[in-house]
C-alpha cells in the first residue's frame, strides 16, 4: 500500500514531465515541414487513399464498405505498431538521460504510446472525411470508439514496457519485432474478410487480440451496433493480462538497465 | 528534523566487466553453450560509509575511476547499489552531467521546460523562474534557437542555470565547474555560494584541489572504490597530494 503511494506521489511530481515528452515528440516530428501539424490529418488521408486504391482495385473483394473497413482496422493498428516500435527503443534511445538524472523510467514507453494517441486522434478525423466523402452515415455508437481505443491503448503500453526492458538486454528485439508485426499485420484481417482466415487458421483469429479490437471498432462504425458484454470481456481480458506483464517485466528489469544500457 | 541529509551506509557496487557486451541473442547463446557467461567482477565501490549533516559541503576526490561519480549517482537515484543503503532527505538537483535531457532539437526556451520537468518540476514552477534563468544564463538572443547551433559552453551555461535557478536542498556537482568561460566560472561558484549560505547541502567532485578547498569545509578521499580518508578539507587534500 506504502509503495502503492510513492509510485501515485513520484507520479505527480513528475506529470509535467510526461506532457513535455509527449508535447517533444509532436513538435519534433513536424519541425521544418512546411506544412507542420497539418500533416497529422494529411498523411492518414493520403495513406489511406494510397491503400483504399491498392486493395480495392487490386484485390477485388465483396467486403461491403471496402474503404471503411479496412480504415477501421487501419486506424487501431498503425496506433498499436507505432506506439509498441516507439515504446521499444525508449529506453535505449534515452540512454544518455538515464545515465545521469533519476526519473521514473516507465515514463518513456508510456511518453511514446501517448504520443501516438494524439496521432490516432488525427487519424480518426481523416477517417471522419473520408467517412463524409464516401458518403458513409455516421452513428451515435462512434462516440463509444473510445474504448476500443482504451483497450488498445492498455495492450500498447504493456506490450511496449515489455519490449523496452528486453531491448536494454538484447538488441535483437528490434529485429525480431519488425518481423514479428509483419506476420502479424497479414494475420489480422484488415483487408480481407476475417471469415478467410476462419477458415483456415481459426486459432490464430481468436488468440489475436487485434481482432478483436478491431472487430469491435468496425462493429460501431460500419454495423452501428453496440457490441455485447462477452465482446468487452474478451478485449479487457487481452489488455489487462497483456498490460500486467508488461508491468511486471518492466519493475523487475528496470533497476538493471543502467548497468546494460 | 532529520540531523543528515545524506547518509550513505556500507555502498558497494559491482560492475560486471565483461571483455564485450553480451547484448545480442546470438552472442548470448553461444556463450550459454559454452558456460562462458561469467562475467568478471569489478567493484566500483567497497563498503563506503558517510554522512553528511544538513548545510554541510562536502568535497569527493580522487584519481579517475576511484568512484566518485558512482557514489554521486547512487545519491542522486540513478542507480541502485549492490548492497548497502543511501538515505537522502530533502529534493535534489542531479548536476551529473549539465544539461543531461536537453534535446537537440528544441529552442533553449522548450528545453528549460523539458529540463526542468526533468529535474522534477512543474510547468508552473518552471514558467515562474524563466527570465531568471535566461538571464543568468546570459542567453536572451538565443533563446529560440535550437540548441543543437549552441556551443557546448552556453549549453553548460543553460544547463546550469536550469539546475540551480529552484534553490535545491542539496546539490549534487559533478566537475561542473570547469566549462564555461573564466567569467561564467565565477558567476557559478558565486551562486553555489549563495545555495550554500541559504543552508543547502553540497556533494562537490573536481579534480581541482582549489576549487574544492573554496567551495568545500569537508572532503572525503576515495581510491579505488574505498574510503581512504575523511575530514577536513585542508588535511585530506594534504594527504591526498603527498600519498
Amino acid at each position: 500500500m506504502k509503495q502503492l503511494k510513492n509510485y501515485i506521489k513520484g507520479f505527480m511530481k513528475y506529470k509535467d514531465l510526461l506532457k513535455e515528452l509527449v508535447a517533444r515528440d509532436i513538435k519534433i516530428r513536424y519541425r521544418r515541414s512546411v506544412l507542420g501539424m497539418f500533416w497529422t490529418i494529411l498523411n492518414p488521408i493520403l495513406m489511406m487513399c494510397v491503400f483504399t486504391v491498392v486493395f480495392s482495385r487490386l484485390f477485388r473483394s465483396d467486403i461491403d464498405n471496402f474503404t471503411i473497413y479496412f480504415l477501421c482496422g487501419n486506424v487501431l493498428w498503425s496506433f498499436m505498431t507505432e506506439s509498441t516500435n516507439n515504446a521499444l527503443n525508449s529506453i535505449v534511445g534515452n540512454q544518455s538521460l538515464i545515465k545521469k538524472v533519476y526519473i521514473p523510467k516507465y515514463f518513456f514507453p508510456l511518453s511514446k504510446v501517448l504520443s501516438s494517441l494524439v496521432n490516432l486522434f488525427f487519424a480518426y478525423i481523416a477517417m471522419m472525411i473520408v467517412m463524409l466523402v464516401t458518403k458513409t452515415p455516421f452513428s451515435v455508437t462512434m462516440l463509444l470508439s473510445v474504448l476500443p481505443i482504451f483497450y488498445v491503448m492498455l495492450f500498447s503500453i504493456g506490450l511496449g514496457m515489455c519490449l523496452a526492458a528486453w531491448m536494454v538486454f538484447f538488441r535483437d528485439v528490434f529485429q525480431l519485432y519488425s518481423v514479428i508485426t509483419l506476420a502479424w499485420m497479414y494475420l489480422t484481417p484488415m483487408f480481407y474478410p476475417a471469415s478467410l482466415l476462419e477458415e483456415v487458421l481459426p486459432a490464430a483469429l481468436r488468440w489475436n487480440p487485434m481482432y478483436h479490437y478491431i472487430t469491435y471498432l468496425r462493429c460501431l462504425v460500419l454495423e452501428r451496433k453496440i457490441p455485447g458484454i462477452a465482446e468487452n470481456i474478451v478485449c479487457l481480458a487481452f489488455s489487462v493480462t497483456i498490460f500486467l506483464i508488461g508491468l511486471r517485466v518492466f519493475y523487475k528489469k528496470q533497476d538493471k538497465f543502467i548497468l546494460y544500457i | 528534523m532529520e540531523e543528515y541529509a545524506v547518509e550513505v551506509k556500507n555502498v558497494s557496487m559491482m560492475f560486471n566487466k565483461s571483455k564485450e557486451k553480451v547484448d545480442n541473442l546470438k552472442e548470448y547463446l553461444i556463450r550459454f553453450v559454452k558456460k562462458q557467461l561469467m562475467f568478471e567482477e569489478f567493484w566500483a565501490l567497497q563498503e563506503v560509509s558517510f554522512a553528511v549533516k544538513k548545510g554541510e559541503s562536502v568535497g569527493l576526490i580522487g584519481l579517475n575511476g576511484s568512484g566518485k561519480s558512482t557514489i554521486l549517482k547512487i545519491i542522486a537515484q540513478v542507480m541502485k547499489p549492490t548492497s548497502g543503503s543511501v538515505k537522502v532527505t530533502g529534493t535534489v538537483a542531479p548536476m551529473i552531467e549539465l544539461g543531461a535531457g536537453f534535446d537537440a532539437d528544441l529552442s533553449a526556451r522548450e528545453n528549460v521546460f523539458l529540463n526542468g520537468t526533468v529535474l522534477g518540476y512543474s510547468r508552473r514552477q518552471m514558467e515562474e523562474k524563466f527570465e531568471e534563468i535566461i538571464d543568468f544564463a546570459e542567453l536572451w538572443e538565443f533563446v529560440d534557437t535550437p540548441i543543437k547551433n549552441f556551443s557546448s559552453g552556453m549549453t553548460a551555461r543553460l544547463g546550469f542555470s536550469i539546475a540551480t535557478a529552484n534553490l535545491p536542498d542539496i546539490l549534487i556537482a559533478d566537475e561542473i565547474l570547469g566549462v564555461g568561460d573564466y567569467k561564467f566560472q565565477l558567476k557559478c561558484e558565486e551562486r553555489i555560494g549563495k545555495i550554500i549560505d541559504r543552508g543547502a547541502t553540497v556533494l562537490f567532485v573536481s579534480h581541482s584541489l582549489e576549487q574544492v578547498q573554496t567551495v568545500c569545509s569537508r572532503a572525503i578521499w576515495l581510491e579505488k572504490g574505498k574510503l581512504m580518508m575523511d575530514g577536513e578539507v585542508k588535511q585530506v587534500c594534504k594527504s591526498y597530494l603527498s600519498r
